[in-house]
């Protein structure tokens, strides 16, 4: 019986490592891409941490709770559910391709 | 001393499970297993097997709740019979596709609509292709030996085994059985060793999107993609032909007694007419092949023990001396033939053997079968084959197919 050989194949299952970029760079999926005024973000424009609400509710977990705000753009697919929740309207969704405007 | 009871096919597949020591039973009575599930949760509640049984509502949660235990270890079972299987057919492909041993009794029986609570093999059958290990059991003694041998091939490949048994003819029908010594079980068949721990140190996902192309994991490890997980099942499965014969042939050193592997054979050697079935209706095929020998015709059975992995080269050469060949089977593929019908004639292909082949369909929805019908359907064949009637046909034993249900 060829036993060893299943034994060694750590993937016998298919696993994954929960990393970031395990499923590779899916920001290359992305239509529209967010863009954020920090005038009107809240923690950027009031330098407290506040709010946050993009940070909770982004699905991909690619906002950074900081100031400013920062959104990993490798990663963003362009759900635009940030944009969606921010109480001050700081995020545009903008088309790929075209000027942040 | 020898442990030998009377016993149904149920309350041997019972024991049988028990002897194997899993952690977690999960299961959803339905007829005819629901004796098999009601023992099980007697055994447990009354501390005669010290497993975890999990009460479900349904059978896709059964087997859900099987693939999860042995994601983090433990040896599982399960059994169901008809559209209990249908209803977790889509369980099925997962808990193959995720490499776990899970073994399940099919108590086979034919599917609804119309109902029927009566035998036939078309449930199991449907579930040809989902990636399961398929074992047919001809007696009640078969039934707990495969049990214990199940175990010993799915942890060997890390592929899930159905242990196949007729309805009500098996099920519910008392015969003896020799019961194997716990201990010499406990040696067969040694604790379950899962290929990939699912635990709160080393977290990880599992199964999750595979893209069709094979990918550089962050680390850059380049990783399976979908089509390589799916080859190495299928590389698995070829190999399960040598683990299935070794797991009959050490199982047979142990308890003496030895079923046959993937194909067992009944008066083989001389056969010029020969039978293939599985399960009971090929045990009663041995007794037409006795009755036709009586009269002077040389008839044999060619019983197929393992339908998955198909025993291919086994057939053919069970098949070496045969003029013509009869398949009883109790399921169909509707608008080709019965299933074991086309598996037989591919095993054939590429053989110097072009022999007619009988493709009988019979016993649906427990239709009975008897063997002097059988003997005729065989005798049938081979007055054909005396006369140069060399084609294929096919026909619906004890079914009324008259002209005016030619559709």
């Amino acid at each position: 019986m060829d036993e060893k050989s299943v034994k060694r194949d750590l993937n016998v299952s298919a696993l994954c490592v929960p990393a970031k970029g395990e499923a590779g760079r899916t920001g290359d999926w992305r239509d529209f891409r967010p863009v954020i005024d920090h005038k009107k973000c809240i923690p950027s424009s009031k330098n407290k941490a506040a709010c946050f609400l993009c940070w909770l509710y982004c699905p991909e977990g690619v906002v950074k709770m900081s100031i400013p705000v920062e959104i990993d753009m490798d990663y963003c697919k362009g759900c635009g559910i940030c944009a969606e929740e921010c109480p001050p309207n700081a995020i545009r969704m903008v088309r790929e391709g075209e000027n942040d405007g | 001393m020898a442990d030998v009871r009377i016993l149904t096919g149920n309350e041997a597949a019972a024991l049988g499970v028990k002897l194997c020591r899993p952690n977690v039973v999960a299961a959803y009575p339905i007829t005819p297993q629901s004796q098999l599930a009601e023992i099980l949760s007697r055994y447990v509640e009354g501390g005669e097997m010290r497993a975890e049984y999990v009460r479900v509502e349904g059978e896709h949660s059964a087997l859900t709740v099987c693939i999860s235990a042995s994601t983090v270890g433990a040896r599982t079972f399960t059994a169901t019979s008809s559209n209990g299987l249908l209803y977790m057919h889509e369980q099925l492909h997962w808990a193959a596709g995720s490499r776990l041993p899970v073994v399940m009794c099919v108590v086979n029986r034919g599917v609804g609509a119309p109902w029927s609570i009566f035998n036939d093999q078309q449930d199991s059958l449907a579930q040809r292709d989902t990636g399961w290990i398929q074992l047919y059991c001809r007696d009640n003694q078969e039934i707990i030996d495969t049990i214990i041998q199940a175990y010993w091939i799915a942890e060997s490949l890390y592929i899930p085994v159905m242990v196949c048994y007729d309805g009500f003819v098996l099920s519910h029908t008392m015969m003896p059985v020799d019961i194997p010594d716990a201990e010499e079980v406990r040696g067969f068949l040694p604790p379950y060793k899962a290929h990939t721990l699912l635990t709160p140190e080393a977290p990880r996902t599992i199964n999750s999107v595979l893209f069709p192309w094979r990918r550089l994991n962050p680390e850059g490890v380049l990783c399976d993609g979908y089509m390589e997980m799916r080859y190495k099942l299928q590389a698995a499965m070829t190999r399960a032909h040598g683990v299935i014969r070794k797991a009959n042939d050490d199982f047979a050193g142990v308890f003496g007694r030895d079923h046959g592997g993937l194909v067992w054979k009944y008066r083989c050697e001389d056969a010029e007419l020969v039978f293939s079935g599985m399960g009971s209706i090929a045990n009663e095929a041995t007794v037409a092949a006795d009755l036709l020998r009586e009269e002077g015709i040389p008839a044999g059975v060619a019983g197929v023990r393992t339908y998955r992995p198909f025993p291919r080269e086994e057939a053919a050469e069970a098949l070496r001396g045969a003029k013509a060949l009869v398949v009883l089977q109790k399921g169909l593929s509707y608008g080709y033939e019965g299933c074991l019908t086309s598996d037989l004639k591919a095993a054939l292909y590429g053989t110097p053997l072009l022999i007619p082949v009988v493709d009988v369909v019979a016993g649906l929805g427990g239709r009975d079968v008897k063997a002097r019908e059988i003997a005729g359907a065989g005798r049938d064949a081979w007055k054909d084959l005396q006369a140069g009637k060399l084609e294929n046909r096919s026909l619906w034993l004890n079914c009324y197919t008259g002209e005016d249900h030619a559709g």
